[in-house]
């Protein structure tokens, strides 16, 4: 096997030296009945040329783009992924080490982290990130338990809108401690409906999603206003990153803590995972943050450098106290959004927001003109909901098989919109594709 | 790490088994962190505050002594009303490793029972303490 | 000694990315802009990040240089206990990039996923027999989120048996992550101390386990790298009393064939496919934690699930005790291609070779550093082995001093300072894929540094030297915290 070095010398010649006559007999110490009784029953080792036709027939069995046409978001979107960064995400240096427990030879991942940390916070208008979280989803189940810390009451409020598996993660948090969430109703213009908060007291914090689910804004500052006057914190999440190249950021709405998810940032969909969770918050909570933070200091000549910080806060001393059982933060996926995001610039993910949103703004306004109903009336910022004619799911069978994934049915998250499709445009379709769809919804 | 013979324990305070120190004056008292404590957990970066008025037990936790890798609870050596914490801490923690039982002070409290204060240890007491603990 | 392989070479300065970019530098092809331009209320529009703009040359160098101020399993040992930081196989990252998994979309109709859904169906499957548990979810994003969906079915398991426990017994040698896990549930964790031979003894569980105790978190092989040999005696005892034995399996690299750990007895374990099964580290993450369980809890799994009809694979949500979700969407997938990889390559011959030649590998090292280190639990050991500075804290040398001046060899340092039951610990799992001319380079550093804090003790103390920067401040970084430029 070639992931094993040791010859059958070496191996007699070290179960010498520990004194052992057998491989066996170094498991002297495991009683007889903890014991296999048998050879693992998996099929037999295959060659690398063996494994390649297998994982070749697999990966083929799966529809993706670019032979197949997505205007398919929910949460996980379809953007370009620069060469370069693949290149230099795929550096053994990046890929091979662990934690940077011992930051004189970690300088490179510790320097990459804090990097992203200020790219993040920066893109999010806070005041400080942590190193990253698993995945949008328990970065907001996070964001709520930290507020119910802060704010020792053990109620939020969350909006409809926020991504549907989103809320039944939170839902998974919180259940087994009787904590509650409330969700709230959705307007006719497809943003959060905040008038319900006036009926809840005792909230520790109120959480929307912007982008919201249907791809509609929200007025982030009338939450942060609601939310003051409720004197409970303000979590602002989000699943398209991207937007905020375009978007007011959720810290200069007034946002307490901005969490979601990086995918959008540089990593490929991987049928969902992994991800990135994104984690930013004002600097008066930093000791109640949960995950790793990467602080600057200098070394003993005065040399600057950086190192894992705050770590009082974290699982492996506080134990049972500890702001979250984090250990990781998921850093190759943080240091694919901070390449990322300093290979757009400035200027470049200004742009790139721009036309994902004019893309989308093209199709929303052609499928009009076509005469689909567009069923929220609020600005979206690549996502929209749009009402399909009577028996669409034919349609939508018909396109599959041209390769074109025609948007979300919404009849499984929200049974109220049966009919209701959710499309998604991002900078990867050109208008022949997004005229071809429409052509193709026409007949 | 200090040799016991090298710490420095002053004559005129109380010890606890969790090694805080309360000097008393008349029905008021500061409490902080000994020599000892300071020495075993190395620099301290941050120190948790209880607030003044907040009125607290015999044996309960007010606040926390935190190094770059341990967390250290911080608890009443009497019961008692909490008037003043320290909050030159907030910007200097290292004063409770260089001048632990002076500047580095962490709460005045009123006592609530005075007769709580005969059950501490004297410096003889505690360090015999300590040599049985290293 | 033989020539060190810590050397010195020319690394190159970096600054911060910001303190590099030029207005109107760009490394990103724009698509080209084939639509006008919608405007949008600008009561909605910000002013766009502060980033810096940069050509795709200052991007490409300035990650080459951060790379080269890293030390990673491709360049050398990294025997941190604990960690299993064994060889990533190179074409493992081949198939994950290839387009039909990297480029799935999760809320595909299943009937376009087939073989994504393939791949997870066999890979559970796969697990279930490697561990010889009934039923696996591999939805945890990370062993400590698999720690979580274990507390988190052990707790819906008993409400539906009307059983409201509080507690949950925890040993001193277990990871910080376990009370944490359990915490979550809202479990007020107990310890129970280990034996002098450092393991759990029966009496010890016996004493504390009781009805209002919702069961035990084990790990075993322990973190002191020593398999809890009472372990059956103890899971029948905890299940006598109503209650669940959790194991973390983030020591499974030791016993893979070796072990049935269904047959053990316990309920629940989760596993870490970034340690045993040899997906990378990738600097902290991303990991994944899979959870394999006994007949009785699989009805509590996470949803959706995958099931198969006619071969042909779908999700189903139709299971209504499942704890729900935990992840967004089904777990770590771009993880799980690489570790179903791994076992297809090595086979049942070939784990089980692994875990044997792991645990040589650490009993040679035990072997050959016992009487240079402190060795405070003298028993053949399983994939890794504990060490202390005991003999060197005379000379006021701690296993921190020493850590350091093993990177001036060449060597990652092991995991230090845990388990916290051993003062001064020193954790090394050297891992099956180091050959025995490695270990034996690893071991003549460890001597060397051994006798050096005995002679020239400061030299000790002020390494590392060869590295990029000399020992950090990490007092000032957590007085002042700076976490952003």
């Amino acid at each position: 096997m070639r992931y094993l070095p040791h010859t059958d010398e070496d191996i007699a010649s070290m179960l010498r030296v520990v004194g052992a006559d057998t491989l066996d007999d170094l498991f002297s110490t495991i009683p007889d009945d903890c014991r296999r009784p048998r050879d693992l029953d998996i099929p037999s080792a295959l060659t690398e040329w063996e494994l390649n036709d297998l994982m070749d027939a697999l990966s083929n069995s799966v529809a993706a783009p670019p032979e197949y046409k997505l205007f398919l978001g929910a949460g996980r979107y379809d953007h370009f992924i620069p060469a370069s960064l693949t290149h230099l995400l795929g550096r053994s240096e990046f890929v091979t080490p662990y934690t940077p427990y011992q930051p004189e030879m970690s300088q490179g991942t510790l320097q990459a982290i804090y990097e992203y940390q200020t790219l993040a916070a920066r893109l999010l208008g806070m005041e400080t990130s942590n190193a990253s979280l698993y995945d949008g989803a328990s970065a907001l189940a996070e964001a709520l338990l930290m507020a119910i810390r802060i704010t020792r009451r053990k109620k939020v409020a969350v909006s409809s809108l926020i991504h549907p598996y989103y809320r039944r993660v939170v839902q998974t948090y919180l259940e087994p401690t009787g904590l509650k969430m409330v969700e709230l109703p959705y307007l006719e213009n497809g943003r959060t409906d905040l008038s319900r908060l006036d009926r809840i007291d005792d909230l520790a914090a109120v959480a929307v999603q912007s982008p919201n689910f249907f791809g509609c804004i929200e007025d982030l500052a009338a939450v942060g206003e609601k939310s003051r006057e409720k004197d409970c914190l303000f979590v602002s999440s989000f699943t398209e990153p991207l937007a905020y190249g375009l978007l007011k950021n959720p810290g200069s709405q007034g946002a307490d803590i901005a969490c979601g998810e990086g995918q959008s940032l540089g990593i490929p969909k991987w049928f969902g995972g992994p991800g990135l969770g994104m984690f930013a918050s004002k600097m008066k909570y930093v000791r109640s943050i949960p995950g790793r933070l990467v602080g600057k200091s200098t070394d003993k000549d005065g040399k600057n450098g950086f190192v894992l910080t705050l770590a009082t806060r974290e699982q492996h001393i506080r134990r049972e106290k500890a702001t979250s059982n984090i250990c990781t933060n998921n850093s190759l996926c943080a240091l694919a959004a901070a390449m990322y995001m300093a290979s757009l610039g400035g200027t470049g993910i200004r742009e790139l927001a721009k036309l994902n949103h004019d893309k989308s703004e093209y199709l929303k306004q052609a499928l009009e003109e076509a005469g689909f109903k567009i069923t929220f009336k609020s600005p979206t910022f690549n996502e929209f909901v749009v009402e399909s004619p009577p028996n669409f799911e034919t349609t939508y069978e018909r396109l599959l098989e041209k390769k074109i994934v025609a948007g979300l049915p919404l009849t499984p998250y929200y049974p109220e919109l049966t009919g209701k499709y959710l499309m998604c445009v991002t900078e990867t379709k050109t208008k022949e594709e997004m005229d071809e769809l429409v052509e193709e919804l026409r007949n | 790490m200090k040799e016991i013979s090298e710490l420095n324990l002053p004559e005129d305070l109380g010890y606890t088994e969790d090694h805080e120190w309360i000097r008393v004056e008349g029905h008021e008292a500061a409490v902080g962190l000994t020599d000892y404590a300071q020495d075993q957990l190395g620099d301290i970066v941050f120190v948790e505050l209880p607030r003044p008025g907040d009125v607290l037990g015999k044996g309960e936790e007010f606040g926390t002594v935190e190094s770059v890798k341990a967390v250290a609870e911080l608890y009443m050596p009497v019961g008692g009303e909490v008037l003043a914490v320290n909050t030159t801490l907030e910007d200097s923690p290292g004063l409770v490793n260089t001048n632990p039982h002076t500047d580095g002070w962490i709460i005045r409290i009123k006592q609530s029972d005075p007769d709580q204060l005969d059950i501490l240890m004297n410096r003889k007491t505690y360090l015999k303490m300590l040599e049985g603990v290293a | 000694m033989a020539e060190s392989l810590g050397t010195t070479g020319l690394i190159l300065n970096e600054p911060l990315l910001w303190e590099k970019g030029k207005k109107g530098r760009s490394a990103f092809s724009l698509p080209r802009r084939d639509v006008e331009s919608t405007p949008l209320d600008e009561e909605l529009t910000g002013d766009g990040p502060d980033f810096p703009d940069l050509s795709e040359i200052d991007v490409v160098r300035h990650y080459t240089r951060l790379s080269q101020w890293n030390f990673c399993v491709d360049a050398g040992m990294y025997p941190l206990g604990s960690c299993t930081m064994k060889y990533n196989p190179k074409i493992n990252e081949k198939y994950a990039a290839l387009k039909g998994f990297a480029g799935a979309h999760p809320m595909l109709p299943p009937a376009l996923s087939q073989g994504t859904l393939r791949l997870m169906f066999e890979m559970e499957r796969l697990l279930a027999e490697i561990t010889g548990m009934d039923a696996v979810t591999l939805q945890p994003a990370a062993g400590a989120q698999g720690e979580l969906a274990g507390m988190l079915l052990i707790h819906a398991y008993q409400q539906s048996k009307d059983m409201d426990r509080s507690k949950i017994i925890v040993p001193d040698t277990a990871h910080g992550t376990n009370p944490a896990s359990a915490a979550l549930c809202g479990y007020r964790p107990v310890p129970v101390k280990s034996n002098q031979n450092g393991i759990l003894s029966l009496e010890a569980v016996y004493e504390v386990m009781d009805e209002d105790t919702a069961g035990i978190m084990i790990t075993n092989p322990n973190t002191l790298g020593l398999f809890e040999e009472n372990i059956k005696a103890i899971t029948e005892l905890v299940h006598s009393k109503g209650g669940q034995v959790y194991c973390d399996g983030a020591n499974m690299n030791a016993i893979m064939g070796m072990v049935h750990m269904g047959q053990t007895g316990i309920d629940v374990l989760h596993l870490n496919l970034h340690k045993t099964f040899s997906a990378p580290h990738g600097g902290g993450g991303p990991g994944s934690g899979p959870v394999c369980v006994r007949r009785h809890l699989e009805p509590f799994l996470p949803v959706p699930r995958i099931i198969e009809e006619n071969g042909n694979f779908t999700f189903s949500e139709d299971f209504s005790d499942s704890i729900g979700k935990l992840h967004a969407f089904y777990g770590n997938f771009g993880v799980i291609i690489k570790a179903y990889s791994y076992i297809r390559a090595m086979g049942p011959q070939g784990l089980k070779k692994a875990s044997q030649l792991a645990v040589l590998n650490a009993n040679y090292v035990m072997e050959q550093l016992k009487g240079v280190f402190h060795l405070p639990y003298e028993k053949p050991c399983m994939h890794e082995c504990v060490f202390s500075d005991k003999f060197q804290r005379a000379g006021k040398v701690t296993t921190l001093d020493m850590a350091k001046r093993l990177m001036d060899f060449g060597f990652h340092p092991p995991t230090i300072y845990f388990p916290l039951i051993v003062d001064g610990a020193i954790m090394i799992e050297p891992t099956e894929t180091e050959s025995r001319e490695e270990i034996d380079l690893f071991i003549e550093a460890c001597k060397t540094v051994a006798d050096e804090a005995e002679k020239d003790p400061d030299l000790i103390r002020n390494s590392p030297q060869k590295c990029k920067v000399k020992r950090m401040d990490e007092t000032a970084a957590a007085r002042r915290p700076c976490l952003a430029g």
